[in-house]
């Protein structure tokens, strides 16, 4: 008698409304209730976490409203605050981060997806993943340590006396700077960029590859003209997912980029990121003006991560679903 | 799965038994300029006192006038006096109690540089150190440097300025005497914490800066005394308002203090940058505790009062040996009395 | 017989192939050389010292980071403790109860928070924890933590329990277990090695933040008592150290990151070799 009422519990919905007591009394109801209180709460921190964010950044934006955006000065003394020179630092290190991460990551995507026998390139990828997982506090120390003494002894001097008219390479050096900052970043995104672009090239269904070397092509060309564009969105994704950990990247950065904030054209100069300059100054920013414009710059950089990383998202799900529709 | 649960409050258990507390922890936080001689007096004490922990943060004035003023730690330390709005909003957030400034040590901001080729100290003048500051006065070789340095030879190599990425009293201590001898400082940048500065690199602490300084060449920055002499970098001397080149050491900052010392003011908040006196170092400052005047934790207040009284007697006989210089007796004297202003 | 354009597609394809193996060759070097470097530098300043002794006043050469070390190992264990319930429970909430709505907010939400950088993590946890109780503390430090392991183990829960297979789960259900019996004694168990890696995986993560400890747990010379202290950890010791100027610090640096890249990368190897023994379940 006991079993079968229990089978019928658990079977379905019970038809019929039971009151709330009665309900309690199910082990299955409680269960739900909470797994459930868990799972709302998931969302009430997230919640409170954007909520405070826009509640705290209030001031700024009465004060200064778009303007703020464009304004690069910053100055505690006069109460002037303008986001501009942490916005550029973030880009500019972000995209030096990308112009050297994004060509060795795919290059070695490739090779771990087309050439490499499976163990091989297995094996290459669990160190890949490990190299995910170095924390970033250690980059930071690499950096100042070793990053920053080869800038100024080797990668400066290179640059700067054949090109230091161009004014991406102008001016003198200091060991710390944007391009510092690029070159850490790179070497911390680059697992991100190899393992989805890997994932994504992996999808790409066996006939195309087959169909472009039945057809006379290289290896090379079959790879780079057709395995590569096919699955071109799903490592779009992988380089939106790897710029949006470099924007929020905070102690590698602030270790090696000068904190300075201004706004320089060339790489050599020092600068500043959004997450470097909130490190420094959170603690000690007297005057709710001060205290709230960094906060409304940590609304920014996660406005800007949270909409890069739900691109990425897409564009790497679209592949892959690509992929195992076409067939093969 | 239950076993996980077992272990884990097991341990929690564990650690909160084993880890209770014993000694009683009084945090707090500030200023990197005193951090030297804090860290020595704060250990030492201590040892004598095993009940007592100060567990003090140098994490720069400016955090530490902050935090004591939201109250997330019970004292603050700094070398750049709480300026009136300072002291009123922390009234604003304490119910009307105000906080009291207690000096206890008197330093020195000194250049410090790390040019190739020059191990001898370098004289600089007002106008110089304004210059480089402003970012007017770019290379090593400009006159303006070379002027008071006959015999030394500067090459034209570019100055790479250095100063504090965090809110600093030893900003405050520099950008002080910046505003006092120049006009054009005071105008364009002013004095304070947090400055807007025209050039350079941003290093967080004195501990920073000194690092930055020692691994960048031809850099020029400004640090405690202490700092450049620990880590063996040189300094310069700097032209006073007597018109002598004074290098920053126990006399010259003893000095500094000598005439604010009899004109002391009952709060303690004095600025002692561009003294007058023939042998006073011009960028010398004061450094203070900040201590709540009421205290919720009668334990931590009676914690407090006896560690200032043991400043002012016996931790003034450690303070030279890091090159920090005593307090002037009469300070002594007058704090001594203000320590029964807290409750 | 080849044509010279032939000849010519041919060694290009040769040489850029070659290049790819080259770009992986050197990122994977990277490790390599990070963990040399680290171990050449830090390891001669492992000793007994640098785990049991308190950090020595500042300029004085000698001490150790044992209050670092327990601090961080305290944090850590409460994070894992805010966090993975959460997590855990939540995931479980979404494969086995919840509708398609629900499921797609919260989902979206874990994402969200996941996406969070961690600095503004910690600014969140400075207003909700530090300044109402009006102390730096362990367990803020935790909260911050655990907020960042809540995304992953959710996900990974979900994931996980989802591909078990649906043969015991009917079979449980035809013997006349209830639902959340089916759940507690049958269906975690199956899912437990992919879950049980999660959870190493988000911790090892945390175990390396730095910049949300900068508000939250702060600093403290001594042995931080109890959870509602200050509380030094391994991270922020090291960033604190490695801009300072003194070689003595900067030996414990190398020290101090030895020790957590250790720490993540023994929790990492023994995450993946648990996965990669069990069943067999989707990567995520």
């Amino acid at each position: 008698m006991g079993t079968s009422t229990t089978a019928l519990k658990g079977a379905g919905p019970v038809t019929g409304s039971r009151s709330f007591i009665a309900k309690l009394r199910d082990g299955d109801e409680i269960a739900r209730l909470i797994t459930l209180v868990f799972a709302a709460s998931v969302v009430l921190i997230t919640a409170a976490l954007v909520l405070e964010l826009w509640v705290n950044s209030a001031l700024p934006r009465q004060k200064f409203g778009l303007h703020f955006f464009a304004t690069s000065v910053w100055d505690p003394i006069m109460d002037q605050y303008g986001a501009l020179p942490f916005i550029y630092g973030t880009m500019v290190t972000s995209a030096v981060a990308l112009l050297i991460a994004v060509p060795l990551g795919i290059g070695a995507a490739i090779f771990l997806a087309e050439l490499a026998p499976p163990r091989v390139s297995d094996t290459l990828q669990f160190f890949i993943d490990l190299l995910a997982a170095v924390p970033s506090v250690i980059y930071g120390l690499l950096g100042v340590f070793i990053v920053v003494p080869i800038m100024r002894t080797m990668i400066y001097p290179a640059l700067n006396k054949p090109f230091g008219y161009l004014p991406i390479f102008k001016g003198p050096s200091y060991g710390v700077g944007f391009m510092t900052a690029g070159i850490v970043l790179a070497i911390m995104v680059i697992p991100y960029i190899i393992s989805v672009s890997r994932e994504v090239l992996l999808s790409v269904p066996r006939d195309q590859r087959e169909a472009a070397l039945a057809l006379g092509s290289t290896r090379w060309e079959s790879t780079w003209k057709v395995v590569v564009p096919f699955a071109k969105t799903g490592i779009m994704g992988s380089i939106f997912l790897a710029l949006a950990r470099a924007l929020g990247e905070t102690m590698a950065v602030t270790m090696v980029i000068g904190n300075t904030p201004k706004i320089a054209a060339s790489l050599f100069a020092p600068g500043y990121s959004i997450a470097a300059v909130i490190a420094n100054e959170f603690t000690e920013a007297t005057g709710d003006l001060y205290l709230q414009s960094l906060i409304a710059l940590g609304l920014v950089l996660f406005l800007l991560t949270f909409v890069l990383n739900g691109l990425a998202r897409i564009l790497i799900v679209v592949t892959t679903q690509k992929g195992s529709e076409v067939g093969g | 799965m239950k076993r996980f649960t077992g272990f884990a409050v097991g341990v929690l258990a564990l650690c909160a038994i084993v880890l209770a507390d014993n000694a009683l922890l009084i945090n707090g936080a500030g200023a990197t300029f005193p951090y030297p001689i804090y860290s020595k007096w704060f250990d030492v004490y201590h040892t004598k006192n095993p009940n007592f922990q100060f567990n003090y943060q140098s994490v720069g004035s400016g955090a530490g006038i902050k935090q004591v003023t939201e109250g997330t730690v019970d004292f603050g330390a700094t070398d750049g006096p709480m300026n009136d709005d300072q002291l009123k909003a922390f009234q604003d957030k304490h119910n009307g109690t105000g906080i009291l400034h207690f000096p206890t040590v008197l330093g020195a901001a000194v250049p410090t540089y790390n040019v190739e080729g020059v191990s001898a100290p370098l004289n600089f003048t007002p106008d110089a150190l304004a210059g480089i500051f402003l970012g007017k006065i770019t290379k090593w070789n400009d006159p303006a440097i070379a002027g008071a340095n006959k015999g030394v030879s500067l090459r034209a190599t570019d100055i790479v300025v250095v100063h504090r990425s965090d809110g600093s009293g030893t900003s405050f201590i520099w950008t002080d005497y910046l505003s006092k001898v120049s006009e054009e400082w005071k105008s364009k940048v002013n004095k304070g914490t947090s400055v807007n500065w025209p050039v350079g690199l941003g290093g967080k602490g004195n501990e920073g800066v000194t690092g930055l300084i020692k691994q960048t060449p031809n850099s020029i920055g400004y640090v405690e005394l202490i700092y450049a002499v620990q880590n063996n970098i040189p300094y310069g001397a700097v032209k006073n308002s007597s018109g002598n080149m004074v290098k920053a050491d126990l006399a010259s900052v003893s000095a500094a203090a000598a005439a604010a010392a009899k004109a002391m003011p009952d709060d303690f908040r004095v600025s002692i940058t561009d003294a007058p006196g023939k042998n006073a170092y011009p960028i010398s400052s004061f450094t203070w505790l900040l201590i709540p005047q009421k205290f919720q934790d009668t334990g931590k207040r009676d914690a407090i009062k006896g560690f200032l009284t043991w400043m002012l007697n016996e931790g003034q006989n450690s303070v030279e040996a890091l090159t920090y210089a005593k307090l002037p007796k009469e300070v002594v004297e007058k704090e001594k009395k203000a320590i029964s202003n807290i409750q | 017989m080849m044509s010279g354009r032939l000849r010519w597609r041919k060694f290009v394809s040769n040489f850029m192939l070659a290049m790819t193996g080259v770009c992986a060759f050197v990122s994977v070097l990277v490790l390599f050389f990070i963990l040399g470097y680290l171990v050449f530098n830090g390891g001669t300043s492992i000793n007994w010292d640098f785990f049991t002794k308190l950090p020595k006043p500042v300029g004085e050469a000698g001490g150790g980071m044992s209050n670092a070390i327990v601090g961080s190992g305290k944090i850590l264990l409460l994070a894992s403790l805010f966090g993975v319930p959460i997590g855990f429970l939540g995931g479980i909430y979404l494969a086995e109860f919840s509708g398609k709505g629900m499921a797609s907010v919260v989902r979206y939400a874990a994402d969200l928070l996941n996406g969070v950088p961690s600095i503004v993590i910690g600014i969140f946890a400075y207003s909700l924890v530090v300044l109402p109780f009006k102390h730096f503390s362990a367990y803020a430090g935790a909260f911050a933590l655990g907020m960042m392991m809540i995304p992953i183990t959710l996900r990974s829960t979900e994931e996980f329990l989802k591909s078990v297979p649906r043969m015991l789960r009917e079979g449980a259900m035809a013997l006349g277990a209830s639902k959340w019996k089916t759940i507690a004694t049958v269906i975690v168990p199956a899912a437990y090695r992919g879950i049980m890696t999660a959870i190493l995986l988000a911790l090892a993560r945390v175990a390396g933040e730095t910049a949300p400890l900068l508000f939250t747990a702060f600093g403290n010379r001594f042995e931080s008592h109890g959870w509602s202290q200050p509380t030094a950890t391994l991270p922020v010791m090291i960033y604190t150290y490695a801009v300072s100027p003194y070689e003595d610090w900067h030996r414990q640096a190398w020290a101090a990151g030895l020790v957590l890249l250790g720490l993540v990368l023994i929790i990492n190897i023994l995450a993946r070799t648990i996965l990669s023994r069990g069943i067999a379940v989707p990567r995520s």
